[in-house]
C-alpha cells in the first residue's frame, strides 16, 4: 500500500549541489521545501573523519562514497548496432550518492563556459560555415555569456573559489586567463600555493608563448566565510581530494557551503535513504502531482507537491523523466523526441614526462591545485585552417600520489617482478603529468534511452547509453596531443609518452564523471527538453536542473556551469514562475 | 556503518582460503612482488592475508555490483560480464592452476623453482597456458595482480603493506593530512616518515 503524505510546496529529488542551492533559495522565498535523497545523510565530522579519511583502498578503489551499481547502473554500447550490456561496476565515470552528491568527492575545478560555448551553433556557423558542423548536432544554449555572468559570480562566491581573474569588465589581468569572458570582479580567494610540477609546467608553457594561469579551485587557498556566513578552512594539500570527502572543511560542497544554514530552516526537510521512483503526472500528462518514493524498508509513499525539481545527477534526471513520461524519448532514427538527446561526455588525452633529476613530491597535492593553458580551448583559437571544431584545456593538476592508483612508469615496464618494482620506485616522484580535457560535441547517434532487457532492483528499465567519440572530437584531441607534445619537448625530460584518445569509448578505465545532456536546454521544444530556465516544455511544474541541461560539453569541468544554471533557475522560479504557478515561462 | 572506522586485519588463520589455497596465493604474491634489495616480498608484506580478508567481504561477494542477468558475452569495452564473483573466481582459478601444473609437471606451483614459477605466471598472463574448467588465464592473472598491488600499497590496516613497507620504498608519507609547510619547498625531499591510519609502529605500546 502506498502511503499518501501531506503536500509540500516543493519537492526536490536529490540533495547535492543543485538541490541544496534550490532548497536554500526557495525556502528563503517562504516555500515549504522537502528534499528526497536516495543515499544516506553525510556530514564532515561523522563521514569524512580526519582520523581515517586518508584511506585510498576504501574511498578510491572500493569507492565507499559513490553510487553502487547494485542500486542503479546503466547499460552501455558504442553504437546502435551493438547490444548494450550493463556496467556491472562503474569505471569510466563514477556517479555520486548521498547528501552532497558527487559534490562531496569532486576535485573542485570550477570553470565558466564562454559566450562562444553558449552561442556555439550561431558562432561556428558564422565563422566557418554550416558545412563545418554538418556531422554534429550542436545546439545553442539559448543564453549568453553576459546573462550567465552574475550567476557564475554567485556560485563562485558561495563556493569560495580560489583563482586569478584574467578579464575584469573587459580589462585583461596579468596572471589570469586571457581567453576568459569578462567577469564583474575577481575570485573571492587568491590562487592556491603552487607545487613544483605545475610551476615548472607554467614556466615552460610561457617560454613557448602559451598563457598558463592558476586553475580555479574549490579547494580553499585561505580560510573563508561565504555569503551565507559559513566558514571554511585553508586547504592542507593532503592529496586525498577526488573520491574522498574533505575532513578539513576545505573543499566546497553542499556540506561546507549551504547545509549548515539550510538544515536549520523550519520550512526545510530532507528524507534520506529514500529513492524517488517516478514523478506522478495528472491525467493528460501536462502537470505533475508529486512524486512516488520508496524507503529502505520497501514502503512506498506518494508525496504530493505543487512544484517538482529534478536535482539528481544529470544521467539520473534524464532517466527519471523517461520513467515518468515527461517529454518524449529521443529516437535517433527519426530524430524526434528530446529526452536522451545530445548525450555528451569529455574527450581527454594525457602526457607523462619522465625525469631523472626531479622530485615532484606527488603526494603534496589538492584536487584543483594546478595550472591550465586555454590557448587551444573552445573557440580561443582560429579553426579556419583546421578540420575540426572545439578544443581542450591543457591541465597540469597533479591531484595525488596515492600509490595504489598513481604509479607512473616508463613505457615497456613489466607489470610485476623486480624490474617492475625498480621502475615503480624510479617513476614515483620524478614524473610530471598533464592532460587535455576536450570538448564533446553532440551527434545524432550518441544518446540515452531505456534498455529493453536489463532492470534495476525495483524492476524498472535501466537507462541505455549509446556513445562513441565523434570523429570531429578525435581530430580535435589529436591536434591537442600534438600541442601537448610541444610542451613535453620543451620540458626536456628523459622521455615522454602521449596517450591519445581513440575511437571505441571504453567504459572500464576511469576517464571523467562529466556526463552531460539528455535533458538539454534551448529555445525550440522540438530540439530541447527544457527551456532556458530549465523548466520542462511538457510539464511546466517540473524543472530539471544539472548538467543534463548542457546541449554539448565544453573542454572544461561542468560544476561551475551547473551551479550557475541552478542559481538562474532559482531566480526564474522566485521572480517569474511563482507569480503564475504552473504556467510555462517561455511560450513554445 | 559506512562512516565507521576500519577494523585492523591481522594475520593468523585463514578465513576464506584453505591452507593449500593460502600457500599457493602466498607463493604467487611472492613472485608478483619478490623480495629484493628494495623491499620484502608480497608474502611477508601480507598480500595474501589482505586478499583472504577482501574475499570474505563485500568485494568477494560483488555485493555492491550489478549482478542481474542475463549474462551475455560482451566487448572488452563493456567490462566484466561474467556471473562469477571474485570469491568464486579465486576458488576456480586456484584449483585450475594446481590441476594444470600437476598434469603438466607432476608438481604444484609451490613446489616449482622460482624461475619455473615466473615462467608459468608469464605464460598465464599472456594466455599461453590452457587452464582447465574454462578458467581464463589472463583474466585471472589480472585479478591476482590487481589484488596483490592493492594489498601491497593500501593502508596496513587492511592486512598488507606490513610496517608500511611499500610506502617507505616509494617515499609516500601515507595518511598524513597537512603539507602546508612543504608545499613551496620545490624539488626537496619530504623529511617525515610515513604514518598509517593506525599510527606508526613506534607509537604502539607507548602511553595510555
Amino acid at each position: 500500500m502506498t502511503k499518501i503524505l501531506p503536500r509540500k510546496d516543493v519537492v526536490i529529488v536529490g540533495l547535492g549541489w543543485t538541490g541544496s542551492i534550490l532548497a536554500h533559495e526557495l525556502t528563503d522565498q517562504g516555500l515549504d521545501v522537502l528534499a528526497i535523497e536516495r543515499g544516506p545523510w553525510r556530514d564532515t565530522a561523522t563521514d569524512f573523519n580526519i582520523g581515517y579519511a586518508q584511506d585510498e583502498l576504501r574511498y578510491s578503489v572500493r569507492r565507499d562514497l559513490f553510487l553502487q551499481p547494485t542500486v542503479e547502473t546503466m547499460t552501455v554500447r558504442n553504437d546502435p548496432s551493438q547490444t548494450a550490456l550493463p556496467m556491472r561496476d562503474f569505471g569510466s565515470f563514477l556517479p555520486g550518492n548521498g547528501v552532497g552528491g558527487a559534490g562531496v568527492h569532486w576535485n573542485g575545478h570550477t570553470w565558466r563556459f564562454w559566450d562562444s560555448d553558449f552561442q556555439i551553433k550561431t558562432n561556428l556557423t558564422k565563422k566557418y560555415g554550416a558545412s563545418r558542423i554538418a556531422d554534429l548536432q550542436v545546439e545553442d544554449w539559448g543564453v549568453t555569456g553576459t546573462e550567465m555572468e552574475p550567476y557564475y559570480d554567485r556560485f563562485e562566491y558561495l563556493a569560495g573559489i580560489s583563482g586569478k581573474a584574467g578579464n575584469i569588465k573587459g580589462e585583461l589581468q596579468e596572471g589570469g586567463n586571457p581567453f576568459e569572458d569578462p567577469r564583474s570582479r575577481d575570485y573571492p580567494n587568491p590562487p592556491m600555493q603552487m607545487t613544483y610540477a605545475p610551476t615548472l609546467f607554467a614556466e615552460v608553457g610561457r617560454s613557448i608563448g602559451l598563457h598558463p594561469f592558476p586553475t580555479p579551485s574549490a579547494n580553499m587557498s585561505r580560510a573563508y566565510v561565504n555569503p551565507l556566513g559559513i566558514a571554511m578552512g585553508q586547504c592542507t594539500y593532503c592529496g586525498f581530494c577526488e573520491r574522498f570527502g574533505c575532513a578539513n572543511y576545505s573543499k566546497s560542497s553542499a556540506q561546507t557551503t549551504i547545509l549548515p544554514v539550510l538544515m536549520k530552516k523550519s520550512n526545510f526537510e530532507v528524507r534520506t535513504d529514500s529513492e524517488v521512483l517516478h514523478v506522478d503526472l495528472a491525467p493528460g500528462g501536462k502537470s505533475a502531482r508529486g512524486v512516488t518514493y520508496v524507503d529502505t524498508s520497501g514502503q512506498e509513499y506518494f508525496q504530493p507537491a505543487d512544484l517538482v525539481l529534478l536535482c539528481a545527477y544529470g544521467l539520473h534526471n534524464a532517466r527519471l523523466m523517461m520513467l515518468s513520461g515527461i517529454g518524449k524519448i529521443y529516437d535517433p532514427t527519426s530524430g524526434e523526441g528530446t529526452v536522451g538527446r545530445n548525450y555528451c561526455y569529455q574527450t581527454n588525452a594525457g602526457v607523462q614526462v619522465f625525469f631523472d633529476d626531479k622530485n615532484f613530491n606527488p603526494f603534496i597535492a589538492a584536487g584543483a591545485l594546478g595550472q591550465t593553458i586555454d590557448d587551444y580551448n573552445g573557440d580561443a583559437f582560429d579553426h579556419g585552417a583546421l578540420d575540426f571544431v572545439g578544443g581542450a584545456g591543457i591541465n597540469c593538476i597533479p591531484t595525488n600520489g596515492r600509490p595504489i592508483g598513481t604509479r607512473p612508469t616508463l613505457p615497456g615496464t613489466p607489470k610485476w617482478g623486480s624490474a617492475w618494482k625498480k621502475a615503480t620506485v624510479e617513476g614515483y616522484k620524478s614524473t610530471l603529468g598533464y592532460s587535455s580535457q576536450g570538448s564533446s560535441y553532440a551527434t545524432r547517434n550518441n544518446y540515452l534511452d531505456l534498455d529493453p532487457t536489463y532492470k534495476d532492483r525495483f524492476g524498472r528499465p535501466l537507462m541505455r547509453m549509446t556513445f562513441d567519440f565523434p570523429d570531429n572530437d578525435i581530430r580535435m584531441s589529436n591536434y591537442l596531443c600534438d600541442r601537448m607534445e610541444e610542451i613535453a619537448k620543451a620540458l626536456g625530460g628523459k622521455q615522454y609518452t602521449v596517450s591519445r584518445r581513440k575511437k571505441g569509448w571504453d567504459s572500464v578505465p576511469y576517464q571523467s564523471t562529466h556526463n552531460t545532456g539528455g535533458a538539454i536546454m534551448g529555445t525550440d521544444p522540438r530540439r530541447s527538453a527544457v527551456n532556458t530556465f530549465l523548466q520542462s516544455w511538457d510539464v511546466p511544474n517540473v524543472f530539471v536542473i544539472g548538467a543534463s541541461a548542457f546541449p554539448q560539453n565544453a573542454g572544461k569541468n561542468p560544476t561551475g556551469t551547473v551551479g550557475a544554471l541552478a542559481f538562474r533557475a532559482a531566480d526564474a522560479i522566485r521572480n517569474q514562475y511563482l507569480r503564475n504557478p504552473g504556467a510555462p515561462l517561455v511560450q513554445a | 556503518m559506512a562512516s565507521d572506522p576500519p577494523t585492523q586485519v591481522v594475520a593468523g588463520g585463514w578465513h576464506f582460503f584453505s591452507a593449500q589455497e593460502a600457500a599457493l596465493v602466498e607463493a604467487i604474491v611472492d613472485r608478483i612482488i619478490p623480495a629484493d634489495e628494495l623491499s620484502m616480498g608480497g608474502k611477508e608484506a601480507g598480500c595474501a592475508v589482505y586478499i583472504d580478508s577482501q574475499l570474505m567481504g563485500a568485494y568477494g561477494a560483488s555485493s555492491r555490483l550489478y549482478t542481474q542477468g542475463p549474462f551475455l558475452p560482451g566487448l572488452p569495452t563493456q567490462g566484466y560480464q561474467g556471473e562469477a564473483n571474485p570469491a568464486q573466481r579465486y576458488r576456480a582459478g586456484l584449483a585450475a592452476i594446481d590441476a594444470f601444473l600437476k598434469q603438466r609437471d607432476g608438481k604444484t606451483f609451490v613446489e616449482l623453482a622460482r624461475a619455473e614459477q615466473d615462467a608459468f605466471l608469464t605464460a598465464m598472463e599472456a594466455g599461453k597456458v590452457d587452464l582447465p574448467n574454462g578458467v581464463k588465464g589472463p583474466a585471472f592473472f589480472g585479478l591476482l595482480l590487481q589484488n596483490t598491488m592493492e594489498g601491497f600499497f593500501a593502508d596496513p590496516v587492511y592486512g598488507g603493506n606490513k610496517d608500511m613497507v611499500s610506502w617507505r620504498m616509494l617515499g609516500f608519507p601515507g595518511a598524513r593530512y597537512d603539507y602546508r609547510d612543504h608545499v613551496s619547498k620545490h624539488n626537496q625531499p619530504y623529511p617525515q616518515p610515513p604514518v598509517s591510519i593506525i599510527g606508526r609502529p613506534e607509537w604502539l605500546g607507548k602511553g595510555a
